[in-house]
């Protein structure tokens, strides 16, 4: 290519390039998403919306996102390093590194928070309720965590440990396929189904 | 370890290796203009694109129009990104009334999604408009992963054609990989993606108040139509901070399972693509086989070091696996797959924390990296990389029996070897100097979340992602205008000056004649083949990589072993 045939084809592919990126942005940009946007509302709306939870026509809580609970009558959730705790709009993880001085410090920090609130409790304390998840908003724990809770959660409503535990037992996911993913309870979940079963005083 | 998290990993695998052929094949037929099941519904709009761009669609480019055209729109996309974000407080579609981005942060994000990066100095959730989102970001995932497979096309072009010397028609190319590839995938992926729970809304975030009386912002907007472009163009880039950890981009463990095979589908049809090109199926399996060894390494190491978990906090009286930072949902086991597959290829999305990974498990995505992401790699960029190395080993064979190396019948010349060297010197110069450099510049090491050898990992890992166009992060590096700048040269850098020797050297094979195949010829389809391209790959890696590595997480493994914290 010599000099002026390089800059004619420069030119050239620069004129197709802007008329391009328009067509391409109008095209994949703007129609396609909203084109989804108008299939998922109609095929899968409560989804879509973003699978808000409501009680009494007033929205909880999203049946995905997990949440700050602290009261002893219900389950809690992980650690969590989104914002001040639970927070969508500022989603991450600690980002400790497995040698970090303020992992180890924090770590048996809540374990021994756990102890104290949960003075009842048998069970090894479950390794996911001593770490952050990645999002920070983790709707989740671990089937040994809810069990880990259940005397306390038991004794803060009047029932018995066992009854607690077999409400566990009926609201764990299984593995997808008995294969991907693990074994875990939906706290929302679990909690909704306390209140149901015994209201809340 | 546990015998779930293998199936996992073999059944994914197998799920890849399903789809190989028919979308390889699909694609092939895809870029020689052949008829296909799409081409009923998206050829009228193909003809619009050409009519309206004043395409003409028969004529072909030398290797040289070829990267003048992929220059051209990378520069036009470059400058659309960067002018959207800075404005993006004056156009519609932001119902959170986000600012708009200050100039170094923009010319990042800008840089970052024209070059299929997706490196994120920003959180999506806290800055970007939906429009930015949508308009900017999403459209840069599909033409940024379109150009990608539109090189790959081309190199597989130049690399097998013996009639011509052109490559082909980089419009064309784009056209057809974002029409009839991505857009029919993007499709049906998103609608089952929004099926696992992803929202797909135009709303302003929605605020609750908790049974308890908390009160939370919940996020919305277009996620799924991003999410499975993010995943599919191997991108990254997400549309929350917390990437494909958070349960907004990725619910289940079924969208994880989706979110992996879609990183990888492309990456690997191409080698089926590739050995139709080359009319022997056998090269392309070779690729194949070769990448899929390294694949299981990764996850093997991976998933053992998170299995086997933080010695520091088993000495607190809790035992198990490594889960800060991890998802329950997706547990030890998919969170290794995924960090495995997402830097085999150049995706970089996450679905856990890679920087509180132990040291091995976190060195694994880093080797990933490292090796040049050539594990069904990026789209396209995984497959004009892995033809690099295929260029060294074939050369380097060649030495060893004192032949004149040839592949695919045609001969490796010293020029076609010197394009290759240049390629293969960009990941080195471009993660290892700026590494070595943020560590003596006080900006460089101000903002790091670590102290000790993790430290060091981090800036180590942040330029060999950049670099690698990939993505994915250790934290720790602040979005400060150091980073911003400096970053957003390197991954200039990275794209470009590892791009234009491939193409060069695909160029200068184009239209050379096969020799015919003799008892005395090198075969590079078979085991020996694969054997001494894995060896190339990681001894290419590991003289370039072990010192640094073994100042970071090696150090930091012997010294979690030993019970250290800083």
């Amino acid at each position: 290519m010599n000099a002026i045939d390089l800059k004619d084809n420069t030119l050239r592919h620069l004129r197709i390039a802007l008329v391009y990126t328009i067509v391409s942005v109008i095209a994949f940009g703007l129609v396609y998403p909203f084109l989804m946007t108008g299939m998922a509302m109609l095929i899968f709306p409560r989804q879509a919306n973003g699978s808000i939870v409501f009680i009494g026509g007033k929205p909880i809580a999203s049946a995905l996102i997990g949440q700050l609970w602290t009261k002893p009558q219900y389950f809690h959730g992980r650690p969590s390093a989104a914002g001040k705790g639970y927070d969508p709009t500022s989603t991450g993880g600690t980002n400790l590194a497995p040698t970090s001085k303020k992992l180890v410090d924090t770590t048996r920090q809540t374990i021994a928070a756990l102890r104290k609130e949960n003075p009842d409790a048998t069970l090894p304390i479950p390794m996911d309720l001593v770490t952050s998840s990645g999002s920070g908003i983790d709707p989740d724990i671990s089937p040994e965590a809810a069990h880990y809770q259940a005397p306390r959660v038991a004794r803060a409503r009047g029932m018995t440990t066992a009854s607690v535990d077999a409400l566990i037992d009926r609201h764990v996911q299984p593995r997808t396929f008995g294969m991907f993913g693990e074994p875990r309870v939906n706290v929302l979940e679990l909690n909704l189904a306390l209140d149901a079963q015994k209201p809340r005083t | 370890m546990n015998l779930f998290g293998w199936a996992q990993a073999v059944i994914f695998l197998l799920l890849v290796l399903l789809v190989t052929r028919p979308l390889g094949a699909y694609m092939a037929r895809v870029f020689e203009g052949e008829r296909t099941w799409f081409q009923p519904v998206f050829a009228p709009l193909e003809r619009a694109f050409y009519r309206l761009c004043r395409i003409d669609p028969a004529t072909e480019m030398s290797a040289a129009s070829y990267l003048l055209a992929t220059l051209a729109f990378s520069l036009i996309g470059l400058v659309y990104l960067y002018a959207l974000l800075r404005t993006q407080k004056w156009l519609p579609l932001n119902p959170q009334h986000f600012d708009n981005l200050p100039a170094d942060s923009a010319w990042n994000v800008a840089v970052s999604f024209m070059t299929n990066t997706n490196w994120q100095f920003y959180s999506g959730e806290s800055t970007m408009s939906y429009l930015s989102q949508i308009a900017g970001l999403a459209w840069h995932n599909f033409v940024s992963a379109a150009v990608g497979i539109t090189i790959a096309i081309a190199v597989i072009r130049g690399v097998t054609r013996t009639d011509r010397t052109t490559v082909g028609n980089f419009w064309v190319d784009v056209t057809r990989a974002t029409l009839y590839v991505l857009l029919p995938i993007s499709i049906a992926g998103c609608l089952l993606l929004v099926s696992q729970g992803i929202p797909q809304n135009f709303h302003a975030y929605q605020d609750v108040v908790s049974i308890e009386g908390f009160r939370q912002t919940i996020t919305g907007g277009p996620m799924a139509s991003q999410e499975v472009i993010k995943e599919l163009g191997t991108n990254g880039g997400g549309f929350v901070n917390a990437n494909s950890a958070s349960p907004n981009e990725n619910p289940t463990p079924l969208s994880n399972l989706l979110e992996m095979f879609l990183i990888f589908c492309i990456g690997a049809g191409l080698t089926y693509t590739y050995g139709r090109y080359a009319k022997d199926q056998r090269q392309g399996w070779a690729l194949f086989v070769a990448m899929a060894i390294l694949f299981a390494a990764g996850f093997t190491v991976a998933y053992a070091s998170e299995s086997a978990g933080n010695p520091l906090v088993h000495a607190l009286g809790v035992s198990g696996g490594n889960m800060e930072g991890k998802e329950c949902r997706f547990g030890v086991a998919a969170s290794s797959l995924f960090a495995a597959v997402t830097t085999d290829t150049s995706c970089g999305a996450v679905n856990a924390m890679h920087d509180s990974f132990t040291p091995l498990g976190g060195l694994v995505p880093l080797a990933n990296m490292q090796l040049g992401e050539i594990v069904y790699g990026g789209v396209g960029t995984g497959l004009y990389g892995m033809i690099l190395f295929v260029v060294l080993t074939v050369f380097i064979a060649g030495l060893m029996v004192g032949r004149t190396p040839e592949y695919l019948g045609k001969k490796i010349e010293r020029s076609h070897v010197q394009y290759a060297i240049l390629a293969a010197l960009v990941l080195p110069v471009f993660a290892l100097i700026p590494t070595a450099i943020s560590v003596l510049v006080p900006a460089g090491t101000a903002t790091l979340g670590n102290a000790g050898a993790h430290g060091f990992s981090e800036l180590l890992y942040g330029f060999t992602s950049t670099t690698e166009n990939n993505g994915s992060a250790f934290a720790g590096l602040g979005g400060n205008t150091y980073f911003n700048i400096l970053m957003g040269v390197v991954m200039l850098c990275g794209r470009f000056l590892f791009l234009i020797p491939a193409v060069l050297l695909a160029g200068s094979l184009a239209g050379k004649p096969r020799a015919p195949v003799t008892s005395g010829t090198f075969q590079t389809h078979s085991p020996v083949f694969v054997g001494l391209l894995i060896g190339v790959i990681i001894i290419v890696g590991a003289l370039t990589f072990f010192p640094a590595d073994a100042l970071g997480p090696i150090v930091e493994h012997l010294q979690m072993l030993h019970g250290k914290s800083f």
